[in-house]
């Protein structure tokens, strides 16, 4: 199956189809429907032979099954009566055919149900297996501009509703081979009953047309609710702490309320849409047995048909009805099948992902060097949040970046971890230029701890490690010098124990310090800390920051090059030279003292804290 | 997620045994999961259905009716076909042109009427559920808000949503094309019988007995397909779950580099999922055919004891056919109720979910209009033997007793872990203690309404959470309708007007989503003036300006101080300089208040923890 599914991956895009499914937008909704279909009979052909091959099968003995009934009439029963006995052997072959005929068709019927579900969530988990790769693959500013509940929905809803379609196809597809052979038969009947029968095609058509027509906004409108729903509660839930705390529960229950109201609204007219379409396409082929029977009546009349012929045409137009209701299922599908494709694939074929070069990791053991250059960047072009930046780190030294709240300091570790590239200047690791390494290069040299830290719903062991082949003992290590041990060795399950969702069973400072095991277990050349310490307590922080030093801790730390972002003296006491950034730019630089005793507005800023209590110190 | 061929999605199902449980069955106050409702049986879920989306009953009658209408109407339409090709055109005096318009006419008129019926009905099935959803959609939001604190942030964010989403999803499909279409199915099931025992009584018998394994083996299928369908939905949410990761967490997910194994993990959920599915579309399709097993064998059946009865002299060849086309009257009817009942499943496991949240036990119960109203003005604190526990883990706090006086300053300070914010969480009323109360002003919390507690009392928290809007309006949670020239009023007294100017578009700066867009230091600004707008009298601030620069969180700090005249408030400290300007320092070691008193007198006091933490606070803020 993996082999089916990974090719199906790599064949997401169909070039005809897609042209087909892109400008097939307004009244080509049934051709986009179609073109979906082909997509996914294409990419699961296997499945579908065998799904409507079942349908074919069960087919073919619901008449078979009729066919039973009147050679029993006729060689059993009614000789039976007539002969007042019957042979055993013939009770046991209207048995054995009324069973084995039972039998074979519900193994049509498990074929073609078990072959389209097996269908349909193949393409639901291939096509799921691809959004998130483009997730994964997308640069943090696509994600920055796309809300979490949306993108939540493209991967669930809108992936059920693209092939939502599946499950009635082989029904679909297995009757309308019956249809063709019922309307053959008609044709040879009589040619004008039968064209007259044959009118009701395009009456089924316009009315298949009008209902897409009608059906289609509505539908993309409530695939757009479903998302806004779903955005609405999973933003809401994130912040449920602080809808409790100032007691707005109310107002989050309205705003969530008008989107579900709206939702339901459109869903009611969707509905409304569909429950005319379904019956009127059931009424058809009624109607058009009456018009042939009243043709019919008449060229009887006029001596041009058999009244057999008639009665032929009639009955085989009854049998088509039941098809082209199971159709008029699939047809129903189309409108939201279309737009839920059509959301999927606008996530597929987004480009732009970070584009990585083929330089390896640099080679070296102690701490790396960084160069940043001249480095500008900025959300809009007349705002830059950075200009001109440029600093090194020597192999083994410390930075600090110290300066006012939103003053660029964060922005500069996503520049320095290539979450975002420099819109000018150069980032440069021992000398390789960021966007020239391979992809993954950088994080084997390079780890961040976070602001905010993002636990994964895994183990802590998981958490710490993500994967990376270590030791237990060297994930302790870590937990050590980040002062994360003591909390973990009192958890019941050790090292085993499941955080849950984003980690949200531990405090923040427990977060925060499971996030900095997790860089400082990966040895990395540059450790760079985003005012990570900043939920610990001093005296926590303090044990920390020794670890961290070249001479302390495990001795892992030494020649381990460190930019940190802080505000607490003794955090900026550690670097060997201190950057201090003023509204993205370097306003000064040189060591902390130096920096105090010339620099009046760093002064003010970090000894902030000694100004307002002078009885300290 | 559609698993049927045709629209007709599931429908009720046969009654089952009295759950042993009994309906909704409470949470033990001290578990933290969920409900998920799994012990709810079938008609149980209907019933609570019902009482909590009272407009699936709306106009119920009316539609039965026009389902009834339908359903005979499309018998009718092939008797009239009949009656035309066997009378009109087949006549014994050849063809009948009056009497095949005549039939034509008749035929045509019950075709419009039937097509308008079974539009009518559906169209109506399609609003109340719709509306009946909605309702349930909304409550069960609400209640995720009512939820306690402790389950809000155990339970996966992804998990909670499904259920007020695509488990309500599931439900309308079932509602639209099952319900009704099943109580037709049984009623067709009921008349077939009656025709087939003027019949005759025996081959009544006859085709009973050769269904009874299939009605037998309902049973089995239902709880088989109810625990397939049950797994589905878990799945689903853990899938969810799994898809949220690289979403929320891109941003660590691509600096460690650990794109493959996030995928790995979404991969093997995602093949969870797919595997549960598959499994429980096997036993539907498998369920389903069975009922054709069981036609098959009623008519071989039929045939072979007619015969037999023939002999006998009881019947005529003519009974035994006409017995025969009877039989398809009776599958009909059973292989849809068959397929209503066994799909239902899928349907009734997301209902339950969704129930499953009504049903878990809101821990803080608002007193609502028989609750206290704080008087405005300063809030008296006081702790009286206070103790707390998490659900099965050691005390966190333990026989606090503590009280602040009208209009003081406290602050209380202690190692990571030492119960603090345990603390702040049990005077805002996050959660309630395990023993002892919590009084404000003399009144027991618990006994004072939420909306006044949550007027008067406001909690900001390290992590100001922010929603994905501009800063007016996430400021505006802390007064409804303030005015911008209030909020300007508000920055400017907490010093932040030269922060707000420096912002590209001031006060109408987008957050981003989590308020991501800002720094956390910023994004504790924003929670602080929002705060700052919601005049409380006891203000509770845990660590509430811990990531902002060391100049602004002093200006804010000497601003606050200023603001908090005439209030209570209570800070969990990290900086000494807060301690030092309280008016009191609790410190809390353990669970336990160890000290408390003046900043001077506290740090005199040798050896004791305050001592130690001042220690390495002063070691902290010396330059080195």
């Amino acid at each position: 199956m993996s082999n089916t599914t990974d090719r199906s991956d790599a064949d997401l895009h169909d070039t005809a189809v897609d042209t087909g499914l892109q400008h097939g937008k307004g009244r080509g909704s049934t051709r986009a429907g179609f073109a979906v279909l082909w997509v996914a009979i294409k990419r699961e052909p296997g499945v579908f032979a065998v799904s409507t091959a079942g349908s074919v099968l069960f087919g073919a003995l619901t008449v078979a099954d009729a066919w039973v009934l009147g050679w029993s009439t006729d060689n059993v029963v009614l000789p039976a009566f007539r002969d007042g006995e019957v042979g055993g052997g013939l009770l046991w072959a209207i048995l054995g055919l009324f069973l084995g005929v039972a039998i074979l068709r519900a193994v049509g019927i498990v074929a073609r149900r078990v072959g389209a579900g097996i269908m349909q969530y193949r393409l639901q988990a291939s096509t799921r297996r691809a959004v998130t790769r483009r997730y994964l693959a997308l640069p943090m500013e696509w994600h920055q501009k796309h809300p979490t509940g949306e993108l939540l929905s493209n991967a669930n809803s809108d992936v059920e509703a693209a092939w939502g379609p599946i499950a009635p196809l082989p029904m679909a597809v297995g009757t309308v081979a019956m249809m063709v052979i019922a309307i053959g038969q008609m044709l040879v009947a009589d040619l004008v009953l039968a064209i007259v029968g044959l009118l009701i095609f395009p009456a089924i058509i316009a009315t298949n047309v009008i209902y897409q027509h009608l059906a289609q906004g509505w539908a993309t409108r409530a695939q757009e609710l479903r998302a806004e729903v779903s955005e609405i509660a999973h933003e809401s839930f994130d912040g449920a702490m602080v809808v409790k705390t100032l007691g707005r529960e109310p107002q989050e229950t309205e705003r969530f309320a008008a989107k579900a109201r709206e939702l339901r609204d459109v869903n009611i007219r969707v509905g409304r849409i569909r429950a005319a379409f379904d019956p009127i396409l059931a009424a058809l082929p009624n109607l058009g047995v009456l018009v042939v029977l009243a043709v019919g009546v008449s060229r009887v009349t006029s001596g041009a048909a058999a009244a057999g012929d008639v009665v032929t045409v009639a009955y085989l137009l009854t049998i088509v009805s039941f098809p082209i209701r199971s159709i008029g299922w699939l047809l129903g599908e189309f409108p939201r099948s279309v737009v839920g494709y059509r959301r999927v694939d606008a996530v597929l074929r987004t480009t732009g992902e970070m584009p990585y070069g083929d330089r390896p990791a640099p080679v070296g053991t102690g701490g790396a060097e960084l160069r940043v250059e001249d480095l500008g960047y900025g959300y809009e072009p007349d705002q830059p949040l950075l200009d001109g930046l440029s600093f090194v780190a020597e192999p083994g030294r410390t930075v600090a970046l110290v300066g006012a709240t939103a003053s660029g300091k964060s922005t500069i570790t996503t520049l320095l971890t290539r979450l975002v590239d420099p819109h000018t200047g150069v980032i440069t690791i021992d000398g390789a230029d960021l966007r020239d390494l391979e992809r993954g290069a950088l994080a084997e040299q390079v780890a961040i701890v976070p602001q905010s830290a993002f636990l994964f719903d895994d183990t802590i062991r998981g958490n710490v490690t993500l994967g990376a082949d270590v030791s237990d003992d060297d994930v302790w290590a870590a937990l050590r010098v980040a002062q994360a041990d003591g909390f973990v060795e009192a958890l019941a399950d050790g090292l085993s124990t499941r955080l849950g969702e984003r980690g949200t069973s531990l405090s923040g400072g427990q977060r925060q310090r499971i996030s900095l095991a997790r860089a400082l277990v990966r040895r990395p050349r540059l450790l760079i800390l985003d005012d990570a310490t900043s939920a610990v307590d001093p005296e926590v922080e303090q044990r920390i920051l020794a670890g961290l030093r070249p001479d302390g801790g495990t001795g892992e730390g030494g020649g381990t090059t460190l930019v940190v972002v802080a505000y607490r003296k003794a955090t900026i006491g550690l670097a060997d030279e201190v950057l201090h950034l003023e509204g993205g730019r370097i306003a000064d630089r040189g060591t902390h003292a130096d920096l105090l005793r010339r620099s009046p507005s760093y002064a003010r800023l970090v000894n902030a804290y000694e100004h307002s209590s002078e009885q300290v110190t | 997620m559609s698993t049927v061929e045709r629209p007709s999605e599931p429908g009720a199902q046969a009654p089952e045994p009295p759950a042993t449980s009994g309906p909704g069955a409470r949470n033990r106050t001290n578990d933290t999961s969920l409900a998920t409702g799994e012990d709810l049986g079938a008609m149980a879920t209907i019933r609570r259905g019902l009482h909590y989306s009272p407009e699936l009953k709306d106009g119920i009658l009316g539609t039965l009716l026009l389902a009834v209408l339908a359903s005979v109407g499309q018998v009718i339409v092939p008797i009239a076909v009949q009656q035309t090709l066997d009378r009109g055109l087949n006549g014994d005096g050849g063809p009948d042109t009056s009497f095949t318009v005549l039939m034509g006419l008749v035929a045509a008129g019950a075709i419009a009427v039937t097509t308008w019926a079974s539009y009518a009905m559906t169209s109506r099935l399609f609003t109340t559920s719709e509306r009946g959803l909605a309702t349930l959609r909304i409550k069960a939001f609400r209640h995720v808000h009512d939820l306690p604190l402790l389950t809000q942030n155990t339970e996966r964010r992804g998990a909670l949503v499904s259920r007020v989403t695509s488990d309500v999803d599931q439900v309308s499909q079932f509602l639209v094309f099952g319900g009704l279409l099943f109580i037709v199915s049984v009623g067709q099931i009921l008349i077939a019988t009656v025709v087939m025992l003027v019949y005759s009584w025996q081959l009544t018998l006859v085709v009973w007995v050769c269904f009874a394994p299939l009605f037998g083996s309902l049973r089995f299928f239902q709880r088989k397909l109810s625990e397939a369908y049950g797994i589905v939905r878990h799945q689903v949410g853990l899938m969810l779950s799994a898809i949220s990761e690289p979403v929320v967490g891109a941003a660590v997910v691509r600096s460690y580099a650990v794109e493959a194994r996030t995928q790995a993990r979404i991969d093997e959920a995602v093949a969870r999922h797919q595997r549960a599915s598959v499994r429980a579309q096997g036993y539907t399709a498998f369920s389903f055919s069975l009922g054709g097993v069981s036609a098959g064998l009623a008519n071989a059946g039929v045939l072979i004891v007619g015969i037999w009865l023939g002999f006998a002299g009881d019947l005529t060849s003519g009974t035994v056919l006409a017995f025969a086309f009877l039989v398809t009257l009776f599958v009909g009817p059973v292989q849809m109720g068959t397929q209503i009942v066994t799909e239902a499943q899928n349907a009734i496991a997301g209902w339950r979910r969704v129930l499953g949240i009504l049903d878990t036990r809101a821990d803080l119960v608002d007193p609502g209009a028989e609750g206290h109203v704080l008087p405005r003005g300063p809030i008296d604190v006081r702790f009286d033997d206070v103790g707390f526990a998490y659900p099965s883990g050691p005390p966190v706090l333990r026989a606090v007793d503590l009280s602040i006086g009208a209009g003081r300053r406290i602050a209380i300070v202690g190692e990571t872990g030492s119960g603090k914010s345990t603390f702040a969480k049990l005077l805002t009323r996050l959660m309630d203690p395990t023993t002892g109360a919590v009084l404000l002003d003399g009144i027991d919390v618990r006994d004072i309404s939420e909306t006044s507690l949550r007027s008067s009392v406001v909690l900001v928290p390290q992590e100001g959470f922010l929603f994905d809007d501009t800063i007016t309006a996430n400021v505006r949670y802390g007064r409804l309708g303030a005015t911008e020239a209030a909020i300007r009023a508000s920055a400017a007294e907490l010093g932040l007007d030269d922060w707000l100017a420096g912002l590209p578009r001031g006060l109408e700066t987008r957050v981003g989503q989590r308020g991501e867009s800002l720094s956390a230091g910023e994004r504790q600004l924003v929670a602080l003036l929002r705060a700052h707008l919601a005049d409380p009298d006891l203000l509770v601030l845990d660590e509430a300006t811990s990531a902002v620069d060391p100049q602004l969180e002093m200006r804010i700090g000497r601003a606050l101080e200023r603001l908090m005249s005439g209030r209570t408030s209570v800070t969990i400290a990290h900086r000494m300089s807060t301690a030092e300007s309280a008016d009191e320092v609790v410190v809390v070691d353990r669970g336990r208040i160890v000290q408390r008193g003046p900043h001077q007198v506290l740090v005199a006091e040798q050896g004791s923890v305050y001592a130690g933490l001042h220690r390495s606070w002063a070691a902290q803020a010396a330059s080195s």
